[in-house]
């Protein structure tokens, strides 16, 4: 297996299991609270509406020239993988809030026993709607990672797109949902031990990584199609080289910013008594 | 409308996020390095490099409001 089809596995399986444990707290409060059949028709509904998003864009992305996808998908790889590595940073030097699955449980608990019953057609169509909701929209992002990373990856010298690439990111994808859905299904409670932000840090740290090797593979090709893979030092091998750097930058900025919070925390009272 | 504009903001939010700052620097870094590439100069570094700009100048920003 080469290095980036073992990135593409494993971002694809971290980036689902994030997304899912998210989902399984939704899924089990609104079920504990309201009952599990009309949760689990929203949850099978959501699956369903999934499987038909990836089923009708996976085929279409495939007969895109690989240089064009790489662009388009580098991009919103980029785009999407900073989006996730910036929350991270922040969270991981105290500008934002650190994601508790405990606490999203329990406002979910709350939210779920206070509102209303309605029930038509045997259907309790709150159930229905929150987990559906709650599947479909953070399984978008799944499918959305599974599509334009997998869709990107290639055989080298290959100047189309193959279903390989996005065979092997739905096989991480499912072995994350058969280990967060097993997981949850024996605990029966939310995935609170999951390392959920660190988890977090590694897919914003892949997505940026693979956005810049296509993003850059993309730019060079798109307009020469002879040239595809020659541009970066060390080809391939040049992925590793990407990851540590943006480890690099990654933890300067968490370092940095930590300490200019620290020093934003120590002003506050001093300002405060001042004032008093 | 409202359905339509609900369907856009969702996109927007989903792709471009808390900064559109960040996409923005993202689509000149890319069409800077395509341009550069067709110049026969190496164009492999000027991405990352606008990555780690873009990137600290965001979190920079966050910083520096609080």
């Amino acid at each position: 297996m080469s290095t980036s089809a073992i990135f593409l596995v494993l971002a694809a399986f971290l980036a689902s299991a994030v997304e899912m444990v998210e989902a399984l707290t939704i899924v089990l409060a609104v079920g504990v609270t309201r009952g599990w059949r009309s949760t689990l028709i929203g949850v099978g509904v959501a699956t369903i509406a999934l499987a038909a998003v990836v089923a009708a864009l996976g085929p279409a992305l495939v007969l895109i020239p690989i240089a064009w996808l790489r662009l388009v998908v580098g991009a919103l790889l980029l785009i999407f993988g900073l989006q996730w590595l910036r929350k991270a940073i922040m969270r991981a030097s105290g500008y934002k809030a650190l994601h508790d699955e405990e606490a999203t449980y329990r406002e979910e608990l709350e939210a779920a026993r206070e509102a209303g019953t309605v029930v038509r057609a045997g259907m309790d169509w709150y159930s229905f709607t929150l987990s559906f909701k709650g599947v479909f929209l953070e399984g978008l992002e799944v499918a959305f990672i599974v599509l334009t990373f997998g869709s990107a990856f290639t055989e080298k010298g290959a100047t189309q797109a193959t279903s390989k690439g996005i065979i092997l990111a739905t096989v991480g994808a499912v072995a994350a949902l058969v280990i967060v859905g097993g997981v949850g299904l024996a605990v029966h409670a939310p995935l609170s031990k999951v390392p959920e932000n660190t988890m977090k840090f590694a897919v914003g740290v892949m997505l940026t990584t693979f956005g810049i090797f296509w993003g850059v593979e993309g730019a060079r090709g798109a307009g020469r199609a002879k040239d595809v893979n020659v541009d970066w030092p060390g080809r391939e091998g040049a992925i590793l080289a990407i990851l540590a750097f943006i480890i690099l930058i990654s933890f300067g900025l968490v370092a940095l910013l930590k300490q200019q919070h620290a020093r934003t925390v120590a002003a506050t009272p001093a300002v405060r008594g001042a004032g008093d | 409308m409202k359905y339509i504009v609900g369907f856009f903001q969702f996109w927007y939010d989903f792709i471009v996020g808390d900064d559109w700052t960040i996409a923005a620097g993202v689509v000149i870094a890319l069409a800077l390095t395509a341009l550069l590439a067709r110049t026969n100069v190496a164009a492999w570094w000027l991405l990352p490099v606008a990555v780690a700009l873009g990137l600290t100048a965001s979190l920079w920003r966050v910083a520096w409001k609080k």
